[in-house]
């Protein structure tokens, strides 16, 4: 091609970029737009039942340092669940990636310098997060297993190890205030700002970037379309779908150290507790469990609204007993308007 | 002969279904082949074991003379091989460009998309080869809101601008208007012109006549017969085929 008609080529491509119209606008964001307007639209509802908490940064503090623990955890399941699979194991390898921390911790005795021991655990954490992601992923694709059945089973088969490994016994981490890794990870920021956000962020910018423009991300919205015709245009399928495994393994290991670092404990039960709120946000977030659409953003803000609903309702001055009625009905809510907005657009 | 792609008694079975047996099958350099044969003769079978997605149970397959060992869909990619399948192998939901670069994203060496210039590869490709002037389609629309026909244009466009040597077309007419057949048929008159070769594969003997070198017809899973288009009439041929799908012979 001559480099003259290349820069004809180019100046085409421009101008069609150019003729933007908001209803073209709207249709290719338009579920990111939805939970947006369902994000604000709660917000200025509890600013107005509740001023005293929700117009004080406190309660966005607390927010920031909860609601990471299972935010992180969320964005690569929004990749597995685009892909038309499923991962139910992930409670249970954030704790297992702590059984391989405290293993380790305990296993070098010999090393004298503290930081240096918790490092080596955390990286044996993630590490066992990582093969755990790829036995999962292993099982599906080479024995062809729906994912949601797998990961019944391997969520009770390393939840049972924890508990075997760990005889139970929960126990205090206070060696880790020590060291940097502590703060690096959970610690606060000029005092009042939670580290565990600034990851969160990071991951949430990583996991976009891999997701939108990287062929990974490609081959996994290709995959939860049509995985014949991803298959029959030549991707490879199978590794890819191991590798969301693995990365989800990464990840829940990862949120599981900062979860216990930052109560400074370690329970045989970390985790039980983050199973549906993390689905939750992934699916409020619009992701569509058939697969082949889904956004990291949805992701991000469908779990701050998770985290808020609880905190929500006690301020605004209900009991506790009203929060999951309320988790219930805004979920259902948001997930009926996905599925209204999906029709019209497509 | 100086075969591009020769097959030497490839079989294949599914289970206890033998769909192929012993097919040995050439495709000479810039010759158009149109492939008959009755639903489940075994046609679908044959093309995908060509484009690397099925391994043949038995036999050989060459390109230029040498034989390939475990043709994977890359690997056949690699050698020149594009198709046009019959379930036209989209990906609905997503956007043109990502339909048209599906499985061969233009990256940097360590994976990341060139968005921009698939966009406007893209947007080049639509106006020049797919004759696409709606304003409706752009690189950005998803393809599922497309008619069969432009469906059609998509998986086509894509075979071409990878510098395809050998094009297969399976069943590329179905669901399409009579205009866009008719299209089709000059698009495939093309590919001879440029001096590529093709398989075409189609129900309708019409078409198949019309647009090819040579025939070849298959049933249950075996090569029939074979003719040049020059040397029979379109209503032999049918009268041939005809009896192939009642006894099984051409004769």
């Amino acid at each position: 091609m001559s480099s003259h008609t290349d820069e004809v080529t180019h100046g085409s491509g421009r101008a069609n970029r150019k003729a933007f119209s908001l209803g073209r606008f709207a249709r290719t964001h338009g579920p990111q737009l939805g939970i947006l307007a369902v994000f604000f639209g709660l917000w200025i509802i509890f600013i107005i039942s509740a001023p005293t908490t929700f117009l004080k940064p406190q309660i966005y503090n607390a927010f920031m340092s909860t609601v990471p623990f299972f935010a992180i955890m969320a964005i690569p399941l929004t990749m597995l669940v685009i892909a038309g699979e499923m991962d139910l194991s992930f409670p249970s390898i954030m704790a297992m990636g702590m059984v391989a921390f405290l293993l380790t911790y305990g296993a070098t005795p010999g090393i004298t310098s503290a930081s240096l021991r918790v490092v080596l655990a955390f990286m044996a954490a993630l590490l066992a997060g990582t093969a755990i992601g790829w036995l999962n992923g292993f099982i599906i694709v080479k024995f062809g297993i729906p994912s949601l059945v797998a990961t019944i089973g391997t969520q009770f088969f390393w939840r049972g190890a924890v508990l075997v490994l760990s005889q139970g016994k929960s126990g205090t981490l206070s060696y880790v205030k020590e060291s940097f890794l502590h703060s690096a990870l959970v610690g606060k920021i000029g005092g009042s700002f939670p580290t565990q956000m600034i990851w969160l962020v990071v991951i949430a910018i990583l996991g976009w970037i891999l997701l939108n423009r990287h062929k990974f991300g490609a081959h996994i919205y290709l995959i939860g379309d049509n995985a014949n015709s991803a298959e029959l245009m030549g991707v490879n399928t199978k590794r890819v779908r191991v590798q969301a495994f693995m990365l989800i393994g990464l990840l829940s290991a990862f949120a599981g150290v900062i979860a216990s670092f930052h109560v400074v404990y370690f329970w045989p039960s970390l985790g039980e507790g983050h199973l549906l709120s993390t689905l939750a946000s992934v699916f409020l977030g619009g992701t569509s469990v058939f697969g082949g659409t889904g956004t990291i953003l949805g992701t991000f803000i469908g779990a701050f609204i998770i985290g808020a609903i609880e905190a929500a309702t006690v301020a605004v001055g209900l009991t506790g007993f009203w929060t999951e009625l309320i988790y219930g009905l805004i979920i259902v809510l948001s997930v009926i308007m996905h599925a209204y907005l999906r029709k019209r657009v497509e | 002969m100086d075969y591009r792609l020769e097959l030497r008694n490839v079989s294949k079975s599914f289970g206890e279904v033998q769909a192929l047996e012993n097919i040995s099958f050439g495709l000479g350099r810039n010759e158009i082949v149109g492939l008959l044969g009755d639903n489940g003769a075994g046609k679908s079978t044959l093309i995908k074991i060509i484009t690397g997605y099925h391994p043949p149970s038995s036999g050989e397959i060459l390109f230029n003379g040498q034989k390939v060992d475990h043709l994977t869909v890359p690997k056949a990619r690699q050698l020149g091989v594009e198709t046009v399948y019959q379930e036209r192998a989209l990906a609905e939901l997503q956007t043109l460009w990502r339909n048209i670069f599906l499985g061969r994203e233009i990256t940097n060496r360590w994976g990341f998309l060139d968005v921009a210039k698939m966009r406007d590869e893209t947007y080049r490709l639509m106006n020049q080869s797919m004759g696409f002037t709606s304003l409706a389609v752009n690189p950005e629309s998803r393809v599922r809101n497309f008619s069969g026909g432009e469906k059609q244009g998509v998986a086509i466009v894509r075979a071409l601008y990878f510098d395809a040597e050998i094009i297969i077309l399976d069943e590329p007419t179905m669901g399409l208007s009579l205009k866009e057949t008719a299209r089709l048929i000059t698009f495939v008159r093309d590919i001879k012109r440029a001096g590529k070769s093709a398989i075409f594969i189609d129900h309708n003997v019409v078409h198949v006549y019309n647009a090819s070198d040579r025939i070849v017809v298959i049933d249950r899973g075996r090569i029939a017969g074979e003719f040049l288009t020059k040397d029979i009439s379109l209503d032999a041929l049918m009268e041939k085929m005809i009896r192939v799908a009642e006894t099984g012979s051409l004769d």
